[in-house]
């Protein structure tokens, strides 16, 4: 079956863009600067991604707060509008069957959702909830960097005034979009959704601007995995718990009082107890970088996890990985190893994220 | 033209007397995209053609080099080790990865020359 193809594709060819087939979509994994480059002008600037390949679903039925929550542990009746959090869809066993944005939209629920998840994601809402709409004649851009809200302000006057995960409509060069201030990069940025037909004219205007380059899935997974970011599919899925991929913080005191989610009983008993094993960072010594899927070794050589992202981290200037490790080996600094064609590279689990959050400061107004 | 030969692998292959330079095609520093680092075996080593010599790590993954014809180690490009981008600025030339004593010249029969290599690779992309 042929990719599908997002109303970018032809510009990103345009551009130079290294096309690869990315759950089920063609999307640009680089462009001609590389993904060094990419990486490092979204840290220093602004960069401009198409992630219009993700799924964004309305809920706007009158019940969708309380049906809503009754399929994740986030607090979504707490969700004042114009606001926007982190959740998770959970099963029985407190596995994530996917993490999304959702945000209060006055109206409705407005959720982004992983590309790969879609279609599981929209039966599941739709078996439980009232009301879903997959918004699949919209666009989702990323400007991402610290220069972004100086973009994007010049094209979307009222943009700066939005605080760090807050949400609101503006008119972005003439056309009507729902911008939040939110990333997954770890530097302040926007997601910029607008109609489908209007999207090419929107990331013009963007990449117009001098600060602006555009930037690959490939820079977008070195800037996440440098803010410690999990990847749906790799660092977390439906065999593990919000609470062992240390996202605990988006479980609010009245929903680990009260559950009525799926999983619950798990997650309380985590939470309650720790969990037997963590998502840890890892920062390597050398300069041999270790993949999803090495074993994880402690300073006797004796297994104790698996690494389930590493690379190269371009701000750092080396390797880095996240992986799961057992709790008794989780704390920072503890030494470990990671098997890399049979030799264990030495490292030390560091504190996330490797790399500084950048977030807007302040409430906004 | 270029004395070079290539595998479908994506290596090249340069042969000065009896002495085989080795590296990867523009091609395949393009497909890699940033390379960090490079795993360079030691000298003394021997390789049969089309056994596993090296591997080039780039932001995305690990890739397997391929010896292109068979031969004993004699250098290992100590350039590349401390400066890994070598391999995508300057593929053919400085970023080499290693230097074989060739077994059997015959071997290089198998091998595709500039042309035939340059219609290879527009097949990949079509």
């Amino acid at each position: 079956m042929a990719p599908r193809t997002t109303p970018l594709h032809d510009l990103h060819v345009a551009l130079g863009a290294r096309m690869v087939d990315f759950a089920g979509w063609s999307m640009p994994v680089q462009f001609p600067p590389g993904i060094i480059a990419e990486h490092t002008h979204t840290r220093e600037k602004a960069s401009l991604f198409d992630v219009s390949h993700m799924g964004q679903v309305a809920l706007s039925g009158p019940s969708r707060v309380a049906q809503l929550e009754a399929l994740v542990p986030g607090d979504i009746s707490g969700l004042a509008p114009h606001r926007q959090r982190y959740t998770m869809l959970t099963n029985d066993a407190g596995g994530i069957i996917d993490d999304f944005m959702v945000a209060n939209a006055d109206d409705y629920l407005f959720l982004v959702v992983n590309a790969a998840r879609r279609d599981v994601d929209l039966a599941r809402l739709m078996a439980h909830v009232d009301g879903v709409t997959e918004l699949a004649d919209r666009a989702l851009l990323a400007l991402q960097g610290p220069l972004a809200a100086t973009v994007l302000g010049r094209l979307a006057p009222g943009v700066g005034s939005l605080a760090f995960m807050g949400v609101g409509v503006f008119d972005v060069a003439g056309v009507t979009a729902v911008v939040s201030r939110s990333g997954y990069t770890g530097e302040d940025g926007f997601e910029i959704s607008v109609p489908a037909e209007a999207a090419v004219e929107v990331a013009r205007r963007l990449l117009a601007e001098p600060e602006v380059a555009p930037a690959g899935l490939g820079a977008r997974d070195t800037l996440r995995l440098e803010a410690g970011l999990c990847l749906w599919g790799h660092d977390i899925d439906e065999t593990t718990t919000p609470v062992e991929a240390g996202l605990g913080w988006t479980i609010s005191k009245r929903r680990r009082e009260a559950g009525g989610y799926p999983g619950a009983s798990v997650i309380a008993r985590q939470l309650a107890e720790k969990p037997k094993r963590s998502l840890v960072g890892i920062r390597l010594d050398g300069r041999v970088p270790a993949r999803e899927l090495a074993q994880i070794t402690d300073a006797s050589g004796a297994p104790i996890g698996t690494v389930t992202s590493g690379g190269y981290g371009p701000s750092i200037g080396g390797p880095i990985a996240l992986g799961y490790v057992d709790a008794s080996h989780a704390a920072p600094d503890t030494a470990v190893g990671l098997a890399v064609r049979g030799v264990a590279q030495p490292g030390r689990i560091v504190k996330l994220p490797f790399v500084p959050h950048r977030y807007a400061k302040g409430q906004g107004s | 033209m270029s004395d070079l030969r290539y595998t479908k692998d994506h290596e090249w292959v340069r042969l000065d007397g009896d002495v085989a330079v080795v590296g990867i095609s523009d091609y395949a520093q393009k497909q890699l995209g940033d390379v960090v680092y490079v795993e360079l075996p030691a000298v003394g080593k021997s390789f049969a053609q089309g056994a596993e010599a090296c591997t080039v790590e780039s932001v995305k993954a690990a890739s397997d080099v391929f010896a292109p014809v068979s031969g004993d180690v004699i250098e290992a490009n100590a350039a590349v080790n401390d400066d890994p981008s070598l391999v995508n600025t300057d593929p053919l030339g400085k970023g080499w990865f290693i230097k074989l004593r060739v077994k059997d010249r015959g071997e290089l029969a198998k091998l595709m020359d500039e042309a035939a290599y340059a219609k290879y690779v527009e097949g990949l992309d079509a």
